[in-house]
């Protein structure tokens, strides 16, 4: 550390800090108010999920893989099973396509409640009292957190996809209360939106605070909603659909600034575009089998040939990429998980020198990580 | 650029075959490593960088690879190189990519691969007093780690 020259600080912020949503410990180090130099230490929810899934099969790594990022468990296993009936050429039924939207676009709402609670929390003082938005935020996510206990028993982590299909078919009902859930939530962000929009301290907190640039954006690989607010029009979902996602109509919501506000921009309109999908495939979702592969009866069951594929999928933090290589037994040789969350981490030594202290907080919450993720 | 094009451009320009799967795959020495990262970023404008990882083939060594794409023109590559029985150190491609330092670091506390050029080469999700690198395929899953079993 050099010392020369104004005098600086260094200070601790976690690991057990309220605004790091996990475990999560930043070294920074201050001139006065201003941040000079942040270094961030991770790895305290690490779990090799690596190692793990070279000694757990096909069958029954999914379930484990929700483990990743539990805030959206659905999309973690999305990427698995799609990587591994990719390299085995396992056809997906067309109703079990839509039911992987389905549940991928609940859970982005789900997790996009989560993260606009605990960020507002983050921001406590300046939103008059802290805490209003993220009780509002955890009463909407309950309910869809509901619609997932209707469907595989289980609130947070699921095991609802396998290879070649999914492991539940809706029950009766389950629809149309999925329909006055999304129609209940859908009034509710307007609320939201109107308590934060025209809330001076959340603007003033939320405007040009952590700028991204598009360049930055892409050299460090950041995906999702951060990449978007950062002027770059690109969405998995439509630029390389998977899981029949071309079959519906949706926006890819794009703002310019790169700052904390263009974020929650995207996100908010983010809300709105996964209820018109979960709607379309509500409308269309066709009748048949639920998955093309016989019902497990042995955990070895699985078995793909050799060979290697990358397939990714758009979870609410952007790009979830699974990377199997397979040796032809009934587990991978090598799977690299590509955690959203842990570049999108990478990006905060970058954008926070330069912040006042306190930016520090509404810039990590802007991030939205979740630690199983980036620790994997 | 279409992917047909950025195909032919590296097969001119490195001399190696280059798959037509998605995303494509170019495998290149570890000499041309860095030269490789600059023209997938440079010429065939893939900007946005997916992940860096590596892979332990046991007796043949380790092989890092780096996933990186053109957003603007969905072009996907999936760059390979093979570093050879028993070496453990590859070029930094941290000057080309900004994202490589994190993933640099996470490949160096799992395998152990030193990356010459990289600016704060240190463990990432280990802590430093960690022995081993659990990644590599002679490091048993039940390894046991002082001061738990």
């Amino acid at each position: 550390m050099d010392w020369s020259g104004p005098e600086r600080l260094q200070m601790n912020m976690g690991p057990q800090h309220p605004s790091a949503h996990g475990v999560f410990r930043a070294i920074v180090t201050l001139e006065g108010e201003t941040v000079v130099a942040v270094d961030a230490v991770i790895g305290y929810l690490h779990r090799c999920h690596e190692k793990l899934s070279e000694t757990l099969t096909y069958a029954q790594y999914p379930s484990i893989a929700s483990k990743t990022d539990y805030v959206a468990a659905m999309t973690s296993e999305f990427a698995y099973v799609m990587a591994a009936e990719e390299i085995g050429k396992f056809e997906v039924p067309k109703r079990a396509q839509y039911l992987r939207v389905i549940v991928a676009e609940l859970q982005r709402i789900a997790s996009h409640l989560l993260w606009l609670g605990t960020w507002c929390m983050d921001m406590g003082g300046a939103l008059g009292g802290g805490a209003t938005i993220f009780l509002y935020c955890i009463r909407e996510r309950e309910l869809v957190l509901d619609l997932f206990e209707a469907l595989v028993g289980a609130r947070l982590l699921y095991g609802f996809f396998q290879v070649g299909g999914t492991r539940y078919d809706i029950p009766d009902g389950w629809a149309q209360k999925c329909r006055e859930t999304i129609d209940l939530i859908e009034g509710r962000i307007d609320e939201y939106e109107q308590m934060l929009e025209r809330n001076a301290f959340f603007l003033a907190r939320a405007k040009g605070v952590g700028i991204v640039s598009r360049e930055l954006a892409q050299d460090v690989g950041i995906a999702g909603p951060l990449l978007r607010g950062s002027g770059i029009d690109y969405d998995l979902r439509r630029n390389a659909p998977y899981s029949s996602y071309q079959d519906f109509d949706f926006r890819v919501p794009t703002e310019k600034d790169g700052d904390c506000f263009a974020r929650y921009r995207v996100r908010m309109a983010e809300f709105r575009e996964a209820i018109t999908i979960i709607r379309q495939a509500l409308d269309k979702l066709p009748s048949g089998p639920i998955s093309s592969r016989p019902a497990l009866k042995s955990v070895a069951q699985i078995r793909i040939p050799k060979g290697e594929a990358y397939a990714r999928v758009e979870g609410p933090r952007g790009e979830v990429g699974s990377y199997i290589i397979s040796d032809g037994s009934a587990k991978p040789y090598r799977m690299k998980w590509r955690g959203a969350s842990f570049s999108n981490l990478a990006i905060l030594p970058l954008i926070i020198p330069g912040h006042k202290v306190a930016d520090v907080v509404a810039i990590m919450g802007s991030v939205d990580p979740v630690f199983g993720e980036v620790d994997r | 650029m279409t992917a047909d094009q950025a195909r032919s451009s590296i097969a001119a320009t490195f001399g190696v075959e280059v798959t037509a799967a998605v995303p494509m795959v170019v495998t290149v020495a570890p000499d041309r490593w860095e030269e490789l990262a600059r023209f997938a970023k440079d010429t065939l404008g893939c900007r946005f960088f997916s992940f860096l990882t590596a892979v332990d083939w046991k007796e043949q060594g380790l092989e890092v690879v780096v996933k990186v794409d053109n957003l603007d023109d969905n072009v996907a590559l999936l760059l390979k190189t093979r570093l050879g029985p028993g070496v453990s150190a590859c070029a930094s491609l941290t000057p080309v990519y900004r994202g490589a330092n994190w993933m640099e670091r996470e490949c160096f506390d799992m395998f152990g691969i030193h990356f010459d050029g990289h600016p704060d080469l240190r463990r990432i999700l280990l802590e430093d007093t960690w022995v081993g690198h659990p990644l590599l395929k002679s490091y048993a899953v039940d390894t046991p780690h002082p001061p738990y079993r």
